[in-house]
């Protein structure tokens, strides 16, 4: 069985955004990139976790981006992968992301397409259903753990107000999140092992974006913290009531 | 040319985020001067529907077929879809939730339309077409342009106060063939949580993190939680050690949740905490330390022992209850 893993690169959980060129545009002078932990965690640690017992016979890694993301593909064969295609040209539409990595995948016959639930990033989670929709494939969303027997795929996943399990025939797309596989920290064999791994680079099909960033905003500030002593709850009830309006 | 707004219900209760999404749409077909035509599929009754009537429908398409009554992404597609082609629809409306998320974009890929996921506002039309969203988990807005002929928006929930109108709706019975592969995937399983208030979908949380030392104290947050009518939460930590089961952990890792009033309990408001949570509208914060960065995300704080604060909290909201009722 043969797994494709989608990673996404994006800033580090801890970065400051900052905008530049009038708004338009985030500065990313400085910003430290990091494989989104939705993707890295939970879909390509359960690829591995497949492959070490002996279900998937390779995996591989897709990512859309320029040359300067490599170091994060680099990041995520040294955790496991036997090959990463990076697909050279920007990521800024949903649907054009998603008709680049699908006309990759098309004819390259992956049984089992694994993403995180969304990118930390720009926060759409539209890619993995965009692909399966592209692909004429099923897609589960959301998944909390990830089973194969034999062809069909078992599911736990998160739905409206509980949990509900799925079972499809393979190939399926799956959107993993918490619970799907704890993370792991690549080691040192590992690092090794991934600067000989091939990374590929293919050039993107012609397909205009559906969509553009006009610009952006920052929230604005906290007027600050109004504090209630410990002993007055009556007055922090009447706050939420008549000056928050929340109760 | 209608706005199409797909319409959520739970056993044939329509789900108060999907009547924002109704106004929503109906805003927004007010602004393109056309109507709204809402979507219900699966088991629901006429009367429950004539409802979206009040927040701005002009018809209600309903498709009966009860396979529908559980989430099957490529059949409510290929309802919406069906249903834009024959209205000509150029915009479509989901919410940006579970379902949602499930169904917008496989509509987007096959009417060609650019997406907006987690819409804040309104389009702005001087603009273009453009719609906010948070990006970045909170720390930033963008403002998404969509440059299709169709578009599809996802509604973030809680996003637009309700308010209801004594509009009314023709309901109007449908029927779509669906294919084999519609109904791909086979639930085997469902486990509803019931008795307690969804976390999404809950305008008040009550959230505790490692200062409240272990599970055996978490009836303090239990008791102000089913005072108040909220949900509960809780930081990573605490999940990861199983003192709280994993659906609760909301953060960067965990879930995001946009309610009217978050109180975090003994959460020292770690970035990756606040990017769950960053969206509620109001913050109350308790925590021992004065210094704890979470204050400076919050608008209102207690310093203090959370056993300590608590009881007293819950005894002022049961006050309060008596007296305003
Ligand atoms: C990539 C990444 C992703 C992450 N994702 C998430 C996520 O999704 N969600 C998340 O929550 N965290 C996440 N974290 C972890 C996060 O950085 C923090 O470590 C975590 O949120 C801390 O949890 P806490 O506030 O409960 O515990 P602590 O940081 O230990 O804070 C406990 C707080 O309780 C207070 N306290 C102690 N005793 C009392 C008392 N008696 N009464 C009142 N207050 C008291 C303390 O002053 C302190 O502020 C992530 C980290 C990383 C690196």
């Amino acid at each position: 069985m043969k797994i494709l893993v989608c990673i996404s690169q994006v800033p580090d959980t801890t970065t400051k955004i900052i905008l530049k060129d009038n708004d338009t545009a985030i500065n990313s002078q400085g910003t430290t990139y990091i494989i989104n932990p939705y993707d890295e965690w939970y879909a390509l640690v359960r690829a591995i976790e497949l492959k070490e017992s002996g279900i998937a016979t390779e995996i591989h890694l897709v990512t859309v981006g320029k040359a300067d993301i490599e170091p994060v593909i680099r990041k995520a064969l040294a955790l496991g992968g036997d090959e990463a295609i990076r697909i050279d040209a920007e990521s800024i539409d949903p649907y054009q992301t998603a008709v680049y990595i699908a006309d990759y995948t098309k004819s390259a016959g992956y049984d089992l397409v694994l993403c995180g639930k969304e990118s930390i990033d720009y926060n759409n989670g539209t890619t993995g259903v965009l692909l399966a929709e592209l692909l004429d494939m099923d897609y589960i969303g959301f998944a909390t753990s990830v089973k194969i027997e034999g062809n069909v795929a078992i599911v736990n996943r998160e739905i409206e107000g509980g949990e509900e399990t799925d079972s499809c025939n393979l190939p399926v797309v799956i959107a993993c999140q918490k619970g799907v596989a704890e993370a792991r920290i690549p080691n040192m064999r590992g690092i090794m092992a991934a600067r000989t791994r091939p990374l590929k680079v293919i050039a993107p099909s012609a397909i205009t974006p559906l969509t553009a960033i006009l610009s952006y905003e920052l929230p604005p500030a906290k007027a600050g913290v109004k504090l209630v002593s410990a002993d007055n709850m009556d007055e922090l009830v009447a706050l939420l009531h008549t000056e928050a309006k929340s109760i | 040319m209608s706005v199409i707004v797909l319409v959520e219900h739970t056993g044939g209760n329509i789900k108060k985020k999907s009547f924002e999404a109704v106004q929503y749409a109906a805003q927004i077909a007010q602004q393109t001067a056309t109507t709204v035509t809402a979507v219900v599929l699966g088991s629901i009754a006429d009367a429950e529907m004539e409802a979206l009537g009040n927040y701005g429908a002009s018809k209600v398409i309903h498709i009966a077929d009860n396979r529908l009554d559980e989430l099957h992404a490529r059949a409510y597609t290929t309802a919406l879809v069906n249903i834009a082609r024959a209205e000509d629809s150029k915009i479509i409306i989901t919410l940006y939730d579970i379902n949602g998320r499930a169904v917008a974009p496989r509509v987007a890929a096959q009417l060609k339309a650019g997406i907006v996921a987690g819409a804040l506002s309104y389009p702005n039309l001087e603009k273009g077409f453009a719609i906010k969203k948070s990006v970045f988990s909170g720390k930033a807005f963008a403002w998404v342009n969509v440059l299709s002929d169709v578009k599809v928006i996802m509604l973030m929930p809680n996003t637009f106060q309700l308010s209801k109108t004594d509009g009314k709706a023709t309901i109007e019975k449908q029927d779509i063939s669906f294919s084999e592969k519609d109904f791909g995937i086979k639930v085997t399983a469902v486990n509803k949580v019931t008795g307690e208030i969804a976390l999404t979908d809950a305008t008040l949380v009550v959230s505790g993190g490692r200062g409240m030392k272990g599970p055996e104290n978490w009836g303090l947050i239990e008791d102000l939680a089913k005072e108040l009518g909220a949900a509960t939460a809780c930081s990573r930590p605490v999940a990861d050690t199983h003192w709280r089961p994993h659906h609760e952990h909301v953060g960067q890792t965990g879930g995001t949740i946009r309610p009217d009033l978050y109180i975090a309990v003994g959460i020292s408001g770690a970035i990756q905490h606040l990017a769950g949570v960053n969206g509620s509208k109001t913050i109350v914060v308790i925590n021992s330390d004065p210094e704890a960065p979470f204050f400076k995300a919050a608008n209102y704080g207690v310093v203090g022992d959370a056993m300590a604060v608590l009881p007293k909290l819950t005894a002022a909201v049961k006050k309060f209850k008596e007296q305003h009722h």
